[in-house]
């Protein structure tokens, strides 16, 4: 299946990824590479395969734990602030959203 | 050529024992030859100095008592840059996380301390753990000590690096598709991924959280197997780490192999193996029968399939997880952005690199509307295959062999422009996360341009115990 530039520039939204001209121009040439590789998964017949999922990994050990649902302590406001670009009065500053 | 004496747990703790050195000793001997070697290396990008010094000098009046209750008294350690330490910058590689200091420490890091190891600073990786060679750091590339114009694999490439050059004897990497395998493998090392949730993956920064692992590098199987016994167990922060019981690691290892049954998958020894790794892992799988191991054919008919299901799976974990980078919580912000999607849209488009975004392009595609079901479940479907074509070759055998990686160590550069040559190097390796099973890298041989050639040993679902003793039935060192 051939990626054109029109499908990086849609995928680069989704992703939100802001890409330079030149960015996609590479992007475009790999990722049509890449993908060109992953459609050899057509040639299998998986009609009868249930998809993977962690719920039936059973054998992988997975605890699928629920446990009491106790109030633990979390990182609290000042914590949870501490590494902020831009922190402001115990809040997370972001440029404007509505009516900007 | 600068690889050090064989640094091993067992002959500092009986340094320890007889009083011939102290934890402060060792720790200053390690910031020496760090500081000898790290500026051309790039193994850590950060030295934990003053508080390792502090830390061993604290340890030093009661070593000889401590040794016999903690099985990593006064060791020195560094751990990967993707493992969250409180207070200690943790970059993942990444501009993106270039002044990030964690607000907690990962559970394997947490484990490791309380074993009485001594942090000594944070290994290099390729960004995110995305890669093959840590040459995507966005902090250059680490190189391989074996030789210097080499890469050392990747992307746990800097905690490889920092046992082969001998700044520590075992080094904490994590493994989505081989990461540390691989470099394990191009260092000359051991290194084993556990079971999938064996050890905690709580403060590991998420990649593909479906494969993650976190695993040790030493020099020979037993502190491999020391640092698992450290970090493995249930964590009730991370819900998919499991309640199995944690094994003896440690007895039984040097043993002999009568009636264990190797199994070797003709598919994994056909086209596009090179031939001195193939001469190499032969050698390798004779050490094996010579202390009694018996071989059997087994097979993985869906090999060929590996690396199109891993690149679909890993990258749609990555691109739901790098999701969280957006430059408002934490990390790197760009400036002067006039609404909150074009900060978000600049933020990304600076702080990753090339291949992070690469990957999350990927990710976004085979999960997006009209792509899901023949990208995602597709490889999903395929998946379940993979671990079923697992499941009947362990009913014929307790371990199976097969090459680590394709090729030698490769030059720095020499595949940085074509990202798919890079992806097929993991053909080995991908399937083990795939089907969340433990392997073990071994080294096997040397190339003839004098770089370390390994194989992998991998074992079924938590029998990492039986897995260990094998491998360290069949190390040569």
């Amino acid at each position: 299946m051939p990626i054109t530039s029109a499908e990086v520039e849609k995928i680069a939204l989704l992703a939100n990824l802001e890409l330079t001209e030149k960015e996609k121009a590479a992007m475009t040439v790999q990722l049509a590479e890449i993908v060109d590789y992953i459609d050899q998964l057509n040639e299998l017949d998986t009609s009868a395969v249930r998809p993977w999922s962690q719920r039936s990994a059973g054998d992988m050990g997975s605890s699928a734990a629920t446990r009491e649902d106790q109030p633990v302590p979390g990182l609290g406001q000042a914590q949870a602030l501490e590494q902020a670009p831009d922190p402001d009065e115990g809040h997370f500053t972001v440029p404007r959203v509505i009516g900007g | 050529m600068i690889v050090r004496e064989r640094l091993t747990i067992d002959q500092i703790h009986s340094m320890y024992a007889s009083g011939e050195t102290t934890p402060s000793e060792v720790c200053r001997q390690t910031l020496e030859r760090i500081d000898a070697g790290n500026g051309r290396l790039n193994a850590l990008l950060c030295v934990t100095r003053e508080s390792a010094l502090a830390r061993a000098a604290a340890m030093d009046a009661g070593i000889g008592e401590a040794i016999t209750r903690k099985p990593l008294a006064g060791i020195p350690v560094v751990v990967k840059d993707n493992l969250c330490t409180a207070g200690i910058p943790t970059t993942c590689g990444s501009r993106m996380l270039e002044h990030y200091l964690p607000p907690y420490t990962a559970t394997a890091v947490r484990r490791l301390l309380d074993a009485g190891a001594v942090l000594v600073g944070k290994a290099n990786l390729d960004e995110y753990a995305m890669g093959g060679s840590t040459e995507n750091s966005a902090f250059g590339p680490a190189r391989n000590p074996w030789n210097e114009d080499y890469v050392p694999g990747g992307s746990s490439g800097g905690s490889a690096v920092a046992v082969a050059a001998g700044f520590v004897p075992v080094s904490l990497g994590s493994d989505t598709g081989g990461s540390i395998r691989q470099p394990a493998s191009f260092c000359g090392l051991v290194g084993l991924k556990p079971t999938y949730g064996r050890v905690s993956r709580y403060g590991l920064v998420a990649f593909a959280s479906s494969l993650d692992q976190i695993g040790p590098f030493s020099w020979n199987v037993r502190d491999s197997a020391r640092v698992l016994g450290v970090i493995a167990g249930h964590d009730p922060h991370d819900s998919t780490s499991a309640a199995e019981p944690v094994g003896d690691y440690l007895s039984g290892l040097d043993g002999d192999l009568r009636g264990v049954r190797i199994g070797i998958p003709a598919e994994c020894f056909a086209e596009g193996l090179d031939d001195e790794v193939r001469a190499a892992v032969e050698s390798g799988i004779a050490r094996l029968t010579a202390r009694g191991a018996e071989i059997v054919e087994v097979s993985l008919p869906h090999m060929k399939y590996v690396i199109a299901v891993y690149y679909i799976i890993a990258t749609a974990e990555a691109s739901s997880n790098l999701a969280r980078f957006d430059g408002v919580r934490y990390g790197f912000r760009a400036d002067q952005a006039r609404t909150l999607s074009e900060l978000y849209r600049r933020t990304r488009d600076l702080g990753f690199g090339d291949e992070v975004k690469r990957r999350i392009m990927l990710g976004t595609f085979v999960l997006s509307s009209g792509y899901y079901d023949a990208y995602y479940e597709k490889a999903q479907r395929v998946r379940s295959m993979l671990v079923d074509d697992f499941a009947a070759a362990f009913a014929k055998c307790d371990a199976i062999i097969t090459p680590t990686a394709p090729t030698p160590p490769f030059r720095i550069g020499e595949k940085s422009d074509h990202p798919l040559a890079l992806y097929l190097g993991d053909i080995y390796t991908v399937t083990i996360n795939l089907a969340g099973l433990p392997a073990i890298n071994l080294p096997c041989g040397m190339s003839a341009s004098g770089l370390p050639i390994g194989m992998q040993l991998i074992g079924n679902h938590f029998d990492e115990a039986r897995l260990l003793r094998i491998a360290s039935a069949a190390e040569q060192l």
